[in-house]
């Protein structure tokens, strides 16, 4: 695979960037419309800073809330899957640096998979 | 008190006109999003940060998809810089919670008001082909296409660029914006780089440094997906019809006066109630 060039590395990154935007944001759309559907005569208050709902917090609970067709919990894991979207453009970014042999860049790449993955660590935490 | 349908309703349209008008000029939706659920809708800034933050990812991501198949993005350049992004993101979010918020006010008006300016100012386009040691030990020197043929440049002063850009991200994890005007000042004025080169590259930077500081404020509770929902949708569908609209028009002059106005007027009134302790 020594014939893997940028151009190639450039179409890969490009494709999972529209993917993962294209399926992020209709799992949005459908979560908002159950949302807004079954809670949308509710008054709304953002006015105060109480954190988000119970059930959208741990990954065990949304999982939950996904497949009993919570509105909130389907968008939260639309808003996870888009925050991933970028992330997974730099697991493929270290794979491609890998297959064209630039081991400098290999390093580069996992360094700041590395610091995204401390600021996840720290986040939790806090 | 709004039911949620009106306020999601009200919001959408407000983030499809932010996203149009952050397209259209390059600003990026998050300068209009904000002081829109703050003052206007009198979210909690928290909550505004987190929307915006994931409006940021999508409409980075989205058009990076398109400009990165162009060639004129620099992977490796935006990679190195991502290094210092990051750990100014992940910084920016931690220390976001022991900041009173209505200094993060006063401070999104100053970056504000420091874009708007940026963004005014003539840009010509650079070659740089001084030869730097570090740029090239680090690849970074590239090439890029034009209407002339390819053209070969290099890069300038990459310890100073690289500074300027753990500031950016530190700013965007602070304030929930792309920072993309501090990212291509970074890498206009201090490494360089053309123009085309510099735009499309802070684009493609701009999502992973804000997924660096959203992993800390999903955990922290600043993320609700009832508010970012019609965020997130409105500000992606607003830059899809800003791109659309950029290609059909030549100049874009006029726009960036009233983008200016608009944006001063904003930046103002966050700093104002940001002294007056009401955000």
């Amino acid at each position: 695979m020594s014939n893997f060039k940028d151009n190639d590395m450039q179409a890969v990154i490009g494709w999972i960037l529209r993917i993962g935007v294209l399926l992020s944001m209709s799992v949005i759309f459908i979560g908002g419309v159950i949302y807004l559907y079954r809670h949308g005569h509710i008054p709304a208050d953002y006015h105060t800073f109480k954190g988000v709902p119970d059930f959208v917090t741990t990954a065990p609970a949304l999982i939950n809330g996904i497949f009993t067709l919570r509105g909130r919990a389907i968008i939260q894991a639309g808003i996870v899957l888009l925050i991933a979207t970028p992330i997974i453009r730099v697991v493929f970014s270290a794979v491609g640096f890998v297959l064209e042999k630039d081991y400098l860049y290999t390093g580069i790449t996992l360094l700041v998979l590395f610091i995204i993955l401390a600021s996840m660590l720290s986040g939790h935490a806090g | 008190m709004m039911s949620v349908i009106v306020f999601t309703l009200i919001i959408f349209i407000g983030s499809y006109f932010a996203g149009l008008l952050g397209s259209l000029t390059g600003l990026g939706g998050g300068f209009v999003i904000i002081p829109l659920l703050t003052l206007v809708l009198h979210v909690d800034i928290h909550y505004a940060i987190g929307a915006s933050l994931v409006s940021v990812i999508a409409t980075s991501s989205g058009s990076a998809a398109a400009y990165v198949r162009e060639g004129i993005t620099n992977i490796r350049l935006g990679m190195f810089l991502e290094i210092a992004t990051t750990t100014g993101a992940m910084v920016g979010a931690l220390v976001a919670v022991y900041i009173p918020t209505n200094f993060i006010a006063v401070l999104f008006g100053v970056i504000l008001i420091t874009s708007a300016i940026m963004s005014l100012r003539k840009k010509a386009e650079q070659i740089n082909q001084e030869k730097n040691e570090l740029a090239e030990k680090l690849k970074l020197n590239s090439s890029y296409p034009t209407a002339s043929g390819t053209v070969a440049y290099s890069v300038k002063n990459v310890g100073g660029g690289f500074f300027m850009m753990l500031f950016a991200g530190v700013i965007s994890g602070l304030l929930g914006i792309g920072s993309g005007a501090l990212k291509v000042l970074a890498m206009d004025t201090v490494m360089r780089i053309p123009f085309k080169v510099s735009t499309t590259t802070s684009n493609f930077m701009i999502g992973v440094t804000a997924a660096a500081s959203a992993v800390v404020y999903l955990q922290r509770g600043y993320i609700d997906p009832g508010l970012s929902m019609p965020v997130a949708i409105g500000v992606l569908v607003g830059a899809l019809s800003g791109s659309k609209i950029l290609v059909h028009t030549t100049s874009s002059g006029w726009l960036r006066w009233v983008f200016a106005v608009v944006v001063t007027f904003l930046a103002s009134q966050m700093i104002y109630n940001g002294f007056m302790g009401k955000i």
